[in-house]
């Protein structure tokens, strides 16, 4: 007993022991992400980096995402973030964190020397790190974070399947849908697949379509309170939910489905359509490599206004004010933006990249999602904001019309409540 | 001491002493002499016995006491989780609470959660039991069904998640496989997906996951009854019915409390189980209280109202086990 | 006898009856893990259409690829490292405590036992924040010995309530006798206490090696550095934002799963034993 009691004081006296990170002379900068997938494309990066300025980066990975969001909070309340980190979530939380004096003002080396790293960029990707003039946040106006890549999210759909029903091209509009839809369904295939169990995913197909019914303006006044979600417009958005479920043209399961298990019903050739962003090529090609399919916008349901989808920056990086290599961190990131590197993780990752030159050689499919970005928009870039409970009611709603536990009107009349209430909220404030 | 210094005083008093005063005065300062060395020895006593317990308080007052607080105080104020902290600034006082007490859906997540205890309760410990019954007969191959009985609490939650999922899924799952091949399809559903079985699906699985625990305290249980006390009914000509009503039920009895208190307490705190099967959906289905605090916390970025929710299911908890207690020592009683 | 034989098949029957409901039980059991071994045998394009248990090809490599991948060399001796130092730790604190509560006196004793009781009863799904910035302040983050303490504090209430209910079913006289025999109080606990506990210490351990060996949480907020990060951290490398690989994880998940199966297979004798003479009359 007393031998096994003096190996345990050993072993407790090793571990009491100091970490050995010897400090070297080499300078280095620390790098904190969360995409397990693209750990290895970072790793050679950081090699090539390394070679070329002498700088080491460590690339160190946190996952899955609420974890890494809550590290980096924890982190930031002790002032112990890395030289480089992202943040997750909505622009309020990213508002938040630069207003507590966290995030690096980019704006002045984005801008220097004529904007030369600006013009590289996709003004989309910048769009998403931006604060503008008279942001509803009160920040102060400026460019805190630089994406590495680009995505948008668009509707797949599988050519071979269609042509079983006899249908060559895919459908434009929303009538069509529905048509191609209840030929799917007399042959037993599957229609719209997505990780509408996620719910920002139910969020941003709601969102696109209202953008096509009522327009840009529209919408966001509804968000500034000055339209309300009872409107006939948000009805006939929610509706849209409703005929998906009267005329099955989801697919099973979708309102807990994940993407990822999303992906995989695509991949294997089981639904005829998919709802999914520009990171699926990566993800079919590793899953289905003969997959046949193609990109296309949301079939429009009205000609008033242009169908508009999500996109921007895919994944951002922030420097850290409070770090010692403020001046490394940045010229990291702006190698990491330039064409040779971009040109890298484009192939490895199979992404859209952020730089406006580095569209080599890439899949047929890839850049269908390309050319669409200029259709793109986002709520990081309206400059005002919902608030989280609205959303959760919208969303969580909606996957209550898709079950048949909800009325549109119902659900309007719903959100227009809890939204009267947080905007009473507010000016209490 | 104090004594033999009294007879000493007594004798002066009746004035028959034997000894000179100077050395009476000797014996009574050896007294109170010993009376402090007594005094500091129980004290020394106590601080030692102090010390037994010192390093387990000492850990518990760093890593839950004072995160306790925190969390206490943080639940009077309103924060993001991210801006810089002003106690002064975000003090909001009882607001949260008083949200919370409105917050229906909250409620419902209670209530879910108390759904999947109840059943857990019942099926998942009357499963248990009926188990731990069948091994205590001395069958072939006792040993390896306890064994296997157990390998269910030892996986983790997150492949426990993954794979049922993987079962109960509507397009590729093995449970709709089978009813295919078996002629059932029509009962073919997407379990997860449906509003109507999606907690009970959870239910099942979280019970698959518990049983082994009460299995094994059962079994051990049901060990320690000796023998003779069934031996001695049969020959009274009790059947098997009215042995496990005499005998067994009333020399459980502990048994069941204990492992009643047990299941509560970690039933009501599932939620990984959860993440990983249906993130609480559809809708709002399948989310426990935990899964709201989680969402508060990381989603909606209201750091004061998810430890509100905290502080609240802790009371709640608090008071459930008070009444479990309770319950135990009364039917102790009877 | 014709009702001995009437016995007899009543007994068989009952008998079969009871078997057919352990094997039953017993299959819903073993299932899931079968699966999990046969999936991390198939790839990742056959995974969800293959639906036999064990594939026709198994892959075989899928395990040494999913160790070296998965960096799993150093994160299973860190695992390791944190179990047992957790493990002793808890034994060791738990039982002084458990061991004072039982038999010692000293005044506010029901107080700081309730403490610990409440604990149990009150969870804080929200109090990371807190504990890292505690952490931070003390220099324990991104130690191991900050983990080691986080984790004996996770497991500490359960373990003193056990080891004090079974304390105090140790008889007076025993305790007495040695303490006329002039024994101190550390050593009645060492030399007594402690072996008359061995079944509820194998609960201890079990019970607390399944906490540490597949802790994450905890682990990804206190670690920066990789090679102080614990076994669940080198499963997090399958599942990636976007792709999950899915094989691999399944062999990283079966690897995981095999040790802490181990360490029950050797504890469990104890447990049967522990739960019955500690916790039940209690």
């Amino acid at each position: 007993m007393l031998s096994l009691f003096i190996i345990f004081l050993s072993v407790f006296l090793v571990s009491c022991g100091p970490n050995a990170q010897n400090k070297e002379q080499v300078k280095s900068i620390k790098v904190w992400h969360w995409m397990s997938d693209r750990e290895n494309a970072f790793l050679e990066l950081a090699k090539r980096y390394e070679k070329e300025t002498g700088v080491r980066v460590n690339f160190e990975l946190y996952a899955p995402s609420d974890t890494y969001t809550q590290k980096v909070r924890a982190a930031a309340q002790t002032n112990t973030l890395p030289d480089i980190f992202g943040i997750l979530g909505e622009k309020r939380d990213f508002a938040s964190f630069v207003k507590s004096g966290y995030v690096y003002d980019l704006t002045e080396e984005i801008n220097k020397d004529q904007g030369s790293w600006k013009n590289k960029l996709f003004a989309k990707a910048l769009g998403v790190n931006e604060f503008e003039q008279g942001n509803s946040f009160e920040v102060k106006p400026g460019i805190y974070g630089i994406s590495i890549d680009v995505t948008n999210i668009q509707m797949l759909y599988n050519k071979d399947l269609l042509q079983a029903v006899g249908v060559d091209n895919p459908p434009k509009t929303w009538r069509e849908l529905v048509e191609v839809n209840k030929k799917l369904k007399a042959k037993g295939i599957q229609g719209l697949v997505s990780g509408w169990g996620e719910t920002w995913m139910i969020d941003c197909f709601a969102s696109n379509y209202a953008f096509n019914i009522m327009g840009k303006d529209k919408v966001l006044d509804t968000i500034r309170g000055k339209v309300s979600y009872a409107d006939p417009d948000w009805v006939e958005v929610f509706d849209l939910f409703r005929e998906m479920r009267d005329e099955g043209m989801l697919a099973s399961g979708v309102v807990t489905m994940v993407n990822k298990t999303a992906e995989q019903l695509f991949a294997n050739n089981r639904a005829a359509f998919a709802f999914n962003g520009s990171w699926c090529v990566n993800v079919y090609k590793g899953m289905n490599p003969d997959l046949n399919y193609g990109a296309m916008l949301p079939p429009k349901v009205s000609d008033r206004y242009p169908m508009t989808i999500w996109g921007g920056a895919g994944s951002s990086f922030m420097v850290n004010t409070k770090s010692k290599e403020t001046q490394l961190a940045v010229d990291f990131l702006k190698w990491m933006t330039d064409t040779p590197q971009q040109v890298f993780l484009s192939k490895e990752t199979q992404g859209l990249p952020s730089n406006k030159d580095s569209l080599r050689d890439i899949p047929m499919v890839l850049s269908q999602f390309a050319s669409a970005m200029d259709n793109t928009t986002h709520p990081n870039v309206w400059g005002v904001s919902e608030s989280p409970l609205v959303i959760e009611t919208f969303d969580k709603g909606i996957q209550s019309i898709i079950i048949g536990e909800k009325t549109p009107e119902q659900l309007a009349r719903e959100v227009q409540k809890v939204k009267e209430r947080e905007m009473a909220k507010k000016t209490v404030n | 001491m104090t004594k033999s210094a009294e007879a000493i005083f007594m004798r002066l008093l009746r004035g028959v002493y034997t000894e000179p005063f100077a050395a009476a005065q000797d014996k009574l300062r050896e007294c109170a002499r010993n009376d402090v060395k007594n005094l500091v020895m129980k004290t020394k006593t106590i601080l030692q016995n102090y010390l037994f317990v010192l390093p387990a308080v000492l850990i518990f007052s760093i890593f839950y006491i004072y995160p306790f607080y925190k969390v206490f105080t943080l639940s009077l104020c309103q924060w993001d989780g991210i801006a810089r902290f002003d106690f002064a600034k975000n003090f909001i006082g009882l607001r949260n609470f008083i949200e919370l007490f409105q917050d229906k859906i909250w409620w419902s997540a209670m209530l879910q959660a108390g759904y999947i205890t109840l059943i857990a309760l019942t099926f998942q410990n009357a499963l248990a039991l009926m188990l731990a019954l069948a091994c205590d007969r001395d069958i072939k191959g006792g040993n390896i069904y306890r064994v296997i009985f157990y390998l269910p609490p030892v996986l983790s939650e997150v492949v426990v998640g993954l794979v049922w999922k993987w079962i109960y899924d509507g397009n590729y799952g093995l449970l709709n496989y089978w009813l295919a091949s078996i002629g059932l399809s029509n009962l073919v559903t997407d379990w997860l997906s449906n509003p109507n079985t999606a907690l009970t699906c959870v239910t099942i699985i979280h019970c698959w996951k518990g049983f082994g625990w009460g299995f094994i305290i059962f079994l051990a249980g049901l060990q320690t009854i000796p023998r003779q006390l069934y031996e001695a009914a049969k020959v009274d000509g009790a059947s098997s019915w009215q042995m496990f009503k005499s005998v067994t039920l009333p020399l459980m009895a502990p048994v069941f409390i204990l492992v009643s208190i047990l299941t509560v307490l970690g039933t009501m705190q599932v939620f990984v189980l959860i993440l990983s099967m249906t993130g609480g959906g559809p809708g709002y289905h399948t989310e426990v209280p935990v899964t709201r605090i989680l969402a508060s916390m990381v989603r909606s970025s209201r750091f004061g109202y998810a430890c509100s929710q905290g502080i609240m299911f802790g009371a709640v908890l608090l008071a459930v086990s008070f009444v479990q207690i309770r319950l135990s020592k009364y039917m102790k009683q009877a | 006898m014709k009702e001995g034989m009437k016995y007899k098949i009543e007994r068989f029957l009952k008998d079969s009856v009871i078997h057919i409901l352990l094997i039953i039980v017993s299959i819903g059991c073993l299932f899931p893990l079968l699966w999990m071994v046969g999936s991390s045998l198939k790839t990742q394009q056959t995974i969800f259409s293959d639906m036999s248990i064990f594939p026709k090809n198994p892959m075989w490599g899928n395990f040494y690829l999913a160790w070296t991948k998965g960096g799993f060399g150093i994160y299973f001796l860190n695992s390791m490292l944190y179990t047992v130092t957790v493990v002793f730790g808890i034994v060791i604190i738990a039982s002084l405590a458990a061991f004072a509560f039982s038999r010692l006196k000293f005044p506010g004793k029901n107080i700081l036992f309730y403490m610990f009781l409440a604990a149990m009863m009150i969870p804080l799904p929200g109090s990371f924040v807190p504990l890292y910035v505690l952490m931070t302040r003390l220099h324990l983050i991104n130690t191991r010995i900050g983990y080691i303490l986080c984790m004996i504090n996770v497991g500490l209430s359960f373990s003193i309530y056990l080891l004090k209910t079974f304390f105090d079913k140790m008889p007076v006289e025993l305790e007495d006798a040695a303490r006329i025999d002039g024994c101190s109080r550390l050593g009645i606990w060492w030399n007594m206490a402690l072996p008359l506990a061995k079944p509820a210490i194998a609960v201890i351990v079990i019970f607390n090696s399944l906490n540490v060996w597949n802790e994450y949480i905890l682990a990804t907020l206190i670690f920066s550095s990789k090679n102080l990060m614990p076994l669940q951290r080198g499963l997090m490398i399958f599942q990636g934002i976007h792709i999950t690989e899915y094989s691999l994880l399944m062999a990283g998940m079966t690897i995981t799963t095999l040790p802490i199966i181990l360490v029950y297979l050797i504890m469990q004798k104890h447990i049967i034993k522990g739960i019955t003479t500690g916790v039940i009359v209690g």
